[in-house]
């Protein structure tokens, strides 16, 4: 069993991995950058070391001093969350060497699937079905264009090297497809490091499907079914649920599988998801391997009450799955929310800065996955996510009342973030009707502000109830007359010039 | 109560340099603090283990409440003095916690030449006597010494604050019902006898306590009597035979244990009420005071920027804002607890003497403690404002310091010159405590000034005579003044000597006010009492 792990990550994962430790009693070390000095998963580890300077590669990229970190602290485990060095197989190869367990893949299988085009030719060899497009790496402009004509326009445009829709353009004629090309090699240069880009066939209002997969270190694997990842707004992701309503058992079943032979010809084992595109006519196509924890992993945990966060670090430790696949059942319904600290009515641009005052959502069927509190300073140089929401009950219909309930009682104030934005969508018709295809937003949420604009009133009342009773504190403040405790009993350890 | 409007640009090339210069002058007292921690020599550590005692730092854990504050005095006493032979002149003395009361400790460290008494190790455990009778706090002494140090026994003996004035203390404290506890933990030879044998209850270790006007050699060479230690003053004979002390302990642990068992028998302390509010950290980030004090100790800067970083909230209640702008006062709290606080925005002129002495009036009427920021080069001079009674004036801002008798408190953020420093409650002015920041300067004058007169003084001495001085010869005869101001003028320099209570990180500095505050408080405030004020 492994007896310290090391996070090697900030905000809200960084805190449900510690949470995940803590239960299982395993002592967790933190890591954090400068800038992250008061943030919420350095207080929970139960030690936390900083790591350098904010800009991510002074810190939560640098390798050489994670590792040493874990050595200095006597950590035998990585923990990598999402983002960051998550997908990084250099990094996993390197705690490989360095005698480290790295709570992921192992960097052979992280190597093959974090390269689009080597993975696209071993899939299609295994008849695995992917969308039509080019096999190619690197290409000179005339192959682009024979290869776009061969797939149909519209075509999409994407990075080899990329993930998160960095890079990613969609050509709907071949006068735009040199400039879209340009365009898209640069965008991935500076993005990657890695100007190669590839082609691939555009699919129209399509939803995005991907099945959750645990394998082990011995040829044990097992699904636990799918979540519909369709709203995205710059093709991030930011509500998610399972079930999806757009397939039935039968596909479900089918779909399973082929997550299920992916995993295996790519040699992959701990926790990992398979992502799809399903079109307008149930017909499905192999995406990629997301070699990590997912942001979206609670959804799945609510309707399996399997814990996938345990299930990586048991694996990691070398220990056999003990899930059948039969064993494991789809209960309820649940939806994600992502609370981003951005503003949805600047396209969504990100907003760091303090948050003066926050309240939790809770109740029954209400998760809150978090990395904020009142009080804590948002740094710019990171992902601006700051919670999840995440609601379960028993049908969607009801999940969905509980979401938008869940996200009228959260506040958080002093920043500006995506929680009335989500609402919105939640309440939507549209949604409520499953209609859920990658375009959402873009169809139904593009006047999203202007609607809001219209309740002057509100606004205006508000600040106005805010500022009377800031008023009032300041004409006087309480004043205790009762015993106040001492300072000699309140300060805690401390002697000049430092214990 | 508004805040403090803060001007401070963090981010300007000033802010950064200032920061980092000060920065740097906090890491090496910390450096240097944690090297005097130390005490003794390796080998004088290695002879005080071997004989099962622990070390006085040790025995401090074990004598306070786990996980309380420790408000050391007199961290630097003897730095660079008697050939650093004697770092923190081989004594710990401050302000700690037993069952949830303030208590004095005075604890020698045997690891220092025998724990014996230096000229500085005798001021310092009168400077901790003082503030245990001005703050009525029990004191705790932790016997482990050899006497005084016996080459130095000319700074040591016969004058009124020597020796001889910790016994008169005991008396006079215990007189004031004011505890006084020994804890005998090592030698306690010939006037060191006295301190348990003066206590209200002592404790003592067996096969290590000892208690005895004179030693065994003496003892030889006066009567020609030969005994052990143990048979002349050990515990057995004090608690059994001579009742010198009270209470017989097993071991240092024990001997700690009964000393806090002792400590929660007494009466709890009743202390003075002050109008508390909820504590309320400051708004504005204490840490950016490393980057508002300028690096040139000589260039000014707004107090009111430090006080933002120290105050509740960092709100502050403007007093007389336009008038005599060189000195800042205002009302404030800190951790709740209100406060007046006087700070030095330039030179003092009339109308902020004026204004100083209405503001302490203020407080002490209304029975409020009082900080002084000190950065003060001192009162303006002048034809000008000689005719206008500069004098007077100050007069009245240190006759309104002198007499008032509400905890007064001291930091000397900056400069601290002529009689800036009395106007501002230096060391003469019964600060309860006070402290530098590790920037200050502590001097007459500064060096430059006083360079500056000598040579005046001295070039119309020649001119009398009919000779004069070239340039050169002009600044060779200024050289040594520089670098004696120089050096003298170092918070070190002022630490060794006891002329301040130590040096603090600015940092630091709130949390310090407010357990002085707190601790002052053990002894009620009485009503305002001033004299004749020249008007």
């Amino acid at each position: 069993m492994i007896k310290k792990i090391l996070i090697a990550n900030r905000g809200e994962i960084a805190v449900r991995v510690i949470n995940a430790c803590r239960e299982m009693s395993v002592p967790t070390v933190a890591v954090y950058s400068t800038a992250d000095r008061k943030s919420l998963h350095v207080q929970m580890a139960d030690e936390a070391i900083c790591i350098g300077d904010p800009p991510p590669l002074e810190s939560y990229l640098n390798i050489d001093k994670i590792i040493a970190v874990a050595k200095q602290t006597g950590a035998d485990a990585i923990h990598p969350g999402y983002g960051f060095l998550a997908e990084n197989s250099d990094f996993s190869a390197r705690c490989e060497r360095e005698g480290l367990v790295f709570i992921g893949p192992n960097s052979k299988a992280l190597r093959l699937v974090g390269d689009k085009v080597a993975s696209r030719e071993t899939m299609t060899k295994a008849k695995i079905p992917i969308i039509p497009g080019m096999m190619t790496k690197r290409a000179e402009m005339k192959e682009f264009k024979e290869a776009a004509e061969s797939i149909g326009y519209p075509v999409m445009i994407k990075a080899s090297a990329g993930g998160g829709g960095k890079g990613m353009r969609i050509i709907y004629s071949p006068k735009e497809l040199e400039k879209g090309i340009e365009a898209g090699m640069r965008e991935a240069k500076s993005a990657f490091g890695d100007e190669s880009v590839y082609l691939e066939k555009y699919i129209e209002e399509p939803r995005h499907v991907e099945f959750q997969v645990l394998a082990d270190n011995f040829g044990n694997v097992v699904h636990l079914f799918e979540r519909e990842c369709s709203i995205q707004r710059r093709h991030q992701k930011i509500v998610e649920e399972t079930p999806s309503c757009a397939i039935d058992d039968e596909l479900r079943k089918k779909m399973g599988e082929v997550a299920k032979k992916v995993i295996k010809i790519s040699g992959y084992n701990n926790a990992g998801t398979v992502e799809f595109l399903l079109d307008k006519n149930k017909k499905f196509y192999f995406l990629e391997v997301n070699a990590r924890i997912q942001v979206e992993h609670p959804i799945t945990e609510l309707v399996t009450g399997v814990d996938l966060v345990k299930q990586q670090i048991k694996i990691a430790s070398g220990e056999k799955l003990k899930l059948k696949q039969e064993e494991i059942k789809q209960r309820g319904h649940a939806i994600e929310c992502r609370i981003y600290a951005e503003d949805p009515e600047n396209n969504f641009f990100p907003c760091a800065g303090k948050i003066l005052f926050m309240k939790e959502p809770a109740g029954p069927g209400v998760r809150h996955d978090c990395g904020i509190y009142s009080g804590f300073d948002v740094p710019v140089y990171y992902d601006p996510i700051l919670s999840k929401v995440i609601t379960w009950a028993e049908t969607r219909e009801d999940a969905r009342g509980r979401m938008i309930m869940a996200l009228s009682d959260y506040i958080i104030l002093g920043i500006k973030t995506t929680i009335g934005f989500l609402s919105s969508v939640m309440g939507h018709p549209e949604f409520a009707a499953g209609n859920t295809q990658t375009n959402f937003i873009e169809k139904n949420m593009s006047d999203w502000g202007d609607k809001k604009k219209g309740r002057k009133f509100l606004n205006e009342a508000l600040l106005a109830a805010a500022v009377s009773s800031q008023m009032k504190t300041s004409e006087k403040r309480a004043v205790v007359k009762e015993k106040a405790p001492s300072p000699w009993l309140t300060v805690g350890k401390w002697s000049i010039g430092g214990n | 109560m508004y805040r403090i409007e803060t001007k401070i640009d963090t981010k300007s090339p000033e802010f950064r340099e200032n920061k980092r210069a000060l920065q740097d002058l906090v890491a090496e007292f910390k450096a240097r603090l944690k090297e005097v921690k130390k005490g003794g020599p390796p080998k004088a550590h290695e002879l005080h283990k071997s004989r099962g005692k622990l070390t006085v730092r040790e025995r401090l854990e074990l004598l306070f409440d786990r996980n309380t504050p420790f408000l050391e005095l007199s961290t630097l006493a003897a730095y660079d003095m008697y050939d650093n032979e004697a770092p923190a002149a081989g004594m710990v003395t401050g302000v700690g916690v037993i069952h949830g009361r303030e208590v004095l400790i005075v604890a020698n460290d045997a690891t220092v030449k025998g724990g014996t008494y230096f000229p500085m190790t005798i001021k310092k455990h009168v400077r901790a006597q003082e503030v245990a009778m001005e703050n009525r706090l029990p004191c705790i002494y932790l016997v482990d010494s050899g006497g005084i140090f016996l080459p130095y026994q000319s700074g040591t003996f016969p004058d009124k604050d020597h020796f001889g004035k910790i016994f008169f203390n005991q008396a006079r404290l215990s007189a004031m019902g004011i505890p006084q506890i020994s804890i005998v933990l090592g030698s306690c030879t010939a006037g060191g006898a006295y301190v348990p044998a003066m206590s209200d209850e002592a404790v003592i270790v067996r096969q290590q306590g000892t208690i005895f006007i004179g030693g065994p050699p003496l003892v030889k060479a006066a009567t020609g009597e030969e005994v052990t230690d143990e048979e002349l003053g050990g515990a057995d004979v004090h608690c059994r035979i001579s009742g010198v002390a009270d209470h017989y302990a097993l071991n240092d642990q024990h001997a700690l244990e009964i000393a806090r068992n002792i400590v929660e028998s007494l009466d709890p302390p009743k202390k003075f009420e002050l109008d508390m509010a909820e504590s309320e950290d400051p708004y504005y980030d204490p840490e950016e005071v490393y980057g508002i004090v300028p690096r040139d100790i000589r260039k000014p800067y707004d107090i009111r920027e430090v006080i933002a970083r120290i105050v509740d909230g960092s709100r502050f209640q403007e007093f007389k804002e336009l008038y005599g702008p060189t000195i800042v006062t205002g009302f404030a709290r800190i951790m709740g607890y209100p406060v007046g606080i006087l700070g030095n925005n330039g030179v003092l002129f009339s109308e902020s003497s004026l204004k100083a002495a209405h503001f302490i009036n203020l407080c002490t009427m209304r029975k409020i403690p009082l900080i002084f920021l000190q950065n003060i080069t001192g009162f303006i001079v002048g034809k000008q404002y000689e005719h206008k009674g500069i004098a007077k004036d100050g007069a009245k801002m240190v006759h309104a310091v002198a007499n008032a008798d509400v905890p007064k408190f001291t930091v000397i953020v900056g400069g601290s010159y002529g009689a800036g420093n009395y106007g501002m409650c230096g060391r003469a002015y019964d600060p309860r405590l006070i402290w530098m920041w590790p920037n200050a300067k502590i001097c007459v004058m500064g060096g430059e000034q006083a360079a500056n007169v000598l040579l005046t003084v001295k070039l119309r001495a020649l001119k009398k005579a009919g000779k004069t001085m070239t340039k050169e010869e002009q600044e060779k005869f200024m050289e040594p003044t520089l670098k004696k101001y120089e050096e003298e003028s170092s918070p070190y320099y002022s630490g060794a000597r006891l002329w301040d209570d130590g040096i603090l990180d600015p940092l630091e500095t709130r949390t310090a006010l407010a357990l002085g505050i707190s601790m002052a408080l053990n002894a009620s405030i009485p009503d305002q009492r001033f004299g004749v004020f020249r008007m």
